[in-house]
């Protein structure tokens, strides 16, 4: 590995720093090294260290299968899952039906867990042949498709003849654009399940544990004769066919796993916050996922599971850790959100700059 | 006569897939007049016209990056936040220094944006050089990036590392950042105000002077003894005539028509001008590169061309005209909402276009002025259709944002269709390329 890097940079010695960066990547460091810092100043300034980690904890396993959701399309060559939104519209389809049925408690989010499934697995295969259709230009096509969807699920939400006073105005018909699971006994469901406390640390151990199953099951799919296929497309498609894979039905098949994800993430991300946000709620949600992976050390052709965890750690972790913190310096103020909206799209950027293809 | 058929059949289906964006925007605005009867055609037509002079500048701002082969440029987000730093600017030195009047600021602001966008379109096109193939999304990322930038600088170096007065009228109370809206003062018209005329006796001029056109057109044409076609020009002629006589009809009578807002002529003239620099700039040698450029980069740099170089003036090119573009849209709006002025125009600027008839690949000046007025049609008649038929104007707002984003995934999502559909038939790889890029 060294002898390469030397070589590459015309006999120049670079030592084990430059062979670190090489393998961790610069993205990944940079962001740890920057998470870093805002911990040892929360430290300094005195902030609630528990507190902090309690939300990071909470945040990091919100988000986690969501930012999951990236791995199978990056691996199957369609390039991060910027139709995210997709998938999301489906979970939120089945928590208003859901709630609609009347459904309480854990038996609510086991039907709408199952509902979004269903929806999702159908929404993936449309999804995935339309990205069949227009293979090379993905990732445009698929924000737009993501940003469609949310567009048009907008209008369902004003006219669709729900009737659940847990989602309604007072007057008027159509549903409210914030809905409350405490009503309907789904708020931190998973949160509090098997949760405990060590030094005043919350641990949400029953979402952790559902994200950390996930992350194994889509390992383990990776490692099936299915998921090497779907790889070995992602990786040279060429090559791939000529071997007999087929690669359009694999590229389907992940954008399903992809889009079920998307469905699921939503459900645990909302039962976490406490409520989920229809309308143009979703619109913007692939990106900070899309970031997550690529911080970890992903690119828009490679990902893995391990890029998932990382990512996800450091950049749900800088972002909780950076929030109040910024508060204190400059009160009242959207400091970390400005931090977010650079830090997310500067990284999308720099992986866009890295992608091969295209060509003159 | 069986194979022609076939030809036939396939070039309608062709022609309808290739336009069904336009068709679709025309169906919804006819159907629109229908079922809202209750819109008044005055208050119509002042909505269409300010949207027109707002947004036509943007959208024409898009045309030089997509005939170069960078695709949609959602990045003239980034020229319309340079606008309004200048803006910000000048108004900021205006109050507390220099004391210009509205022109003086707006001239100033002009050239002021001019600078700034330029170095931040340099930025962005060679961007899009490390991002080749993934220009659009890439675009579209930069403008949320350069969101962020735009928002730490106005909020935390304004008053932080930038000293400013902070009981001046645009810095906020606590005297840091610049506040959410900030009232354009003497900048408010200061370009619609040089003159105006009633929008009816704009109507009367513009028929006259395309007449008067069409008829010396025709006229030297039979003299160079080249035979035009005698029922078009009649045609023309009668439909012009006839639209003249109707502005006299309706100024003699002083109709509702009289009520719509008056043109302000010094803005449709940049328009015009915008639109002449892009027709003219094609004729020349830089206007041949972009072509080249847009058609192959693997050709255009056979030949000798700078393909980075070329590409990077257009985005440059297309960034400046989005800040200006901008600047004419503030000072018709009266108040800049900083933080959110810009945000939706790369969006709806891109859309217009789509809707003129537009691809990636192809845009022209008619189809930019055209889109302009059907996407703008339609924003104004959506509310009142979801009033109409639904009951509900809310409907309509949200039907408008869909039909938006809707347009641009269609246009995008048709576009690599079509290049992959060729690509299969004639088993050449290049038109997959191109899609690509």
């Amino acid at each position: 590995m060294s002898v390469k890097i030397a070589k590459k940079n015309n006999g120049v010695k670079r030592g084990l720093a430059a062979s670190i960066i090489d393998k961790i990547g610069l993205p990944t460091l940079i962001i740890a090294a920057f998470f870093a810092a805002v911990m040892i100043t929360a430290v300094v300034l005195k902030q609630s260290i528990p507190v902090l980690i309690s939300d990071i904890l909470r945040r990091f396993g919100m988000n986690g299968v969501l930012v999951l959701a990236m791995v199978p399309a990056i691996r199957s060559g369609t390039g991060p899952n910027f139709a995210l939104p997709v998938g999301i519209i489906c979970g939120l389809l089945a928590w208003t039906i859901g709630i609609e049925m009347g459904l309480t408690g854990i038996k609510l989010v086991l039907v709408v867990a199952l509902m979004a499934t269903v929806f999702a697995v159908i929404a993936g295969y449309l999804y995935g042949r339309l990205l069949n259709a227009v293979k090379g230009a993905e990732m445009a096509i698929a924000t737009y498709t993501g940003f469609s969807i949310v567009g048009f699920m907008a209008l369902v939400w004003l006219i669709a003849p729900f009737k659940s006073k847990q989602m309604g105005w007072m007057m008027g018909s159509g549903l409210r654009e914030t809905i409350k699971l405490e009503g309907v006994g789904a708020a931190q469901i998973f949160n509090k399940f098997l949760s405990f406390e060590v030094l005043g640390i919350t641990v949400p151990t029953g979402m952790l544990l559902i994200f950390f199953a996930f992350c194994l099951l889509i390992w383990l799919f990776f490692r099936t004769k299915t998921g090497i296929a779907i790889t070995a497309g992602g990786n040279n498609p060429e090559f791939a066919a000529a071997s007999g894979i087929n690669i359009d039905r694999n590229r389907i098949i992940a954008n399903i796993i992809s889009t079920v994800l998307g469905a699921l993430g939503i459900i645990i991300y909302s039962q976490s916050y406490g409520y989920f946000q229809l309308y143009s709620g979703p619109l913007m949600m692939a990106f900070p996922a899309v970031a997550g992976v690529l911080i970890g050390g992903a690119t828009a052709s490679k990902a893995n599971v391990s890029h998932v965890i990382i990512g996800t750690f450091l950049f749900q972790g800088l972002l909780t850790a950076s929030a109040p913190l910024a508060n204190q310096l400059f009160e009242g103020s959207d400091l970390s959100e400005i931090l977010r909206m650079v830090l997310q799209n500067g990284i999308i950027l720099y992986a866009l700059t890295q992608v091969k293809g295209g060509g003159k | 006569m069986k194979k022609a058929k076939g030809l036939l059949a396939r070039f309608n289906t062709s022609y309808l897939i290739d336009n069904i964006v336009p068709i679709i925007f025309i169906g919804f605005t006819l159907a629109g007049f229908i079922v809202a009867k209750g819109l008044p055609i005055n208050f119509f037509l002042s909505e269409l016209s300010s949207r027109f002079y707002r947004n036509a500048f943007l959208v024409l701002s898009l045309l030089i990056p997509v005939i170069a082969g960078l695709g949609l440029n959602f990045g003239i987000v980034i020229g319309a936040m340079s606008g309004q730093l200048a803006i910000l600017i000048v108004r900021y030195l205006s109050i507390d220094y220099l004391h210009l009047s509205g022109t003086w600021e707006l001239i100033l602001c002009f050239a002021l944006a001019l600078p700034i966008a330029a170095f931040v379109g340099f930025l962005t096109g060679r961007l899009f050089n490390k991002t080749r193939g993934q220009e659009m999304i890439a675009s579209l990322i930069a403008g949320f990036f350069a969101n962020g930038v735009y928002q730490f600088l106005l909020l935390f170096v304004v008053g932080v590392i930038i000293p400013v007065r902070a009981t001046h009228p645009i810095i906020k109370p606590d005297g840091v950042g610049v506040r959410m809206t900030v009232d354009m003062g003497g900048l408010h018209y200061a370009l619609d105000r040089i003159f105006r005329v009633p929008f009816m006796w704009a109507v009367l001029v513009v028929s006259l002077l395309v007449l008067a056109l069409v008829v010396v057109m025709y006229l030297v044409r039979r003299k160079r003894g080249q035979q035009g076609s005698l029922v078009s020009f009649i045609i023309k002629v009668a439909l012009l005539a006839g639209l003249a006589c109707f502005s006299l009809y309706s100024i003699a009578t002083n109709s509702r028509l009289m009520y719509v807002r008056q043109v302000p002529v010094v803005t449709v003239i940049l328009i015009a001008l915008l639109c002449v620099f892009n027709e003219l700039i094609m004729k020349t040698k830089l206007g041949q590169d972009f072509r080249s450029v847009g058609q192959s980069q693997h050709i255009a740099a056979a030949n000798g061309i700078n393909v980075d170089r070329t590409r990077v003036i257009a985005v440059v090119i297309s960034t400046v005209l989005a800040a200006w573009g901008q600047i004419a849209y503030v000072q018709d709006m009266g108040t800049l909402n900083v933080y959110g002025a810009h945000s939706q125009i790369g969006m709806f600027s891109v859309a217009a276009l789509l809707v003129g008839g537009a691809s990636v690949r192809k845009a022209t000046v008619p189809q930019a002025l055209i889109g302009t007025l059907l996407f703008h049609s339609m924003f104004i008649m959506s509310p009142e259709i979801g009033k109409a038929v639904f009951g509900n104007a809310l409907l309509g707002e949200y039907f408008r944002t869909f039909m938006a984003y809707g347009v641009i995934g269609l246009a995008l999502g048709i576009y690599a269709w079509n290049a992959n559909r060729k690509s299969r038939i004639t088993l050449d790889p290049e038109p997959v390329k191109e899609a690509n890029s």
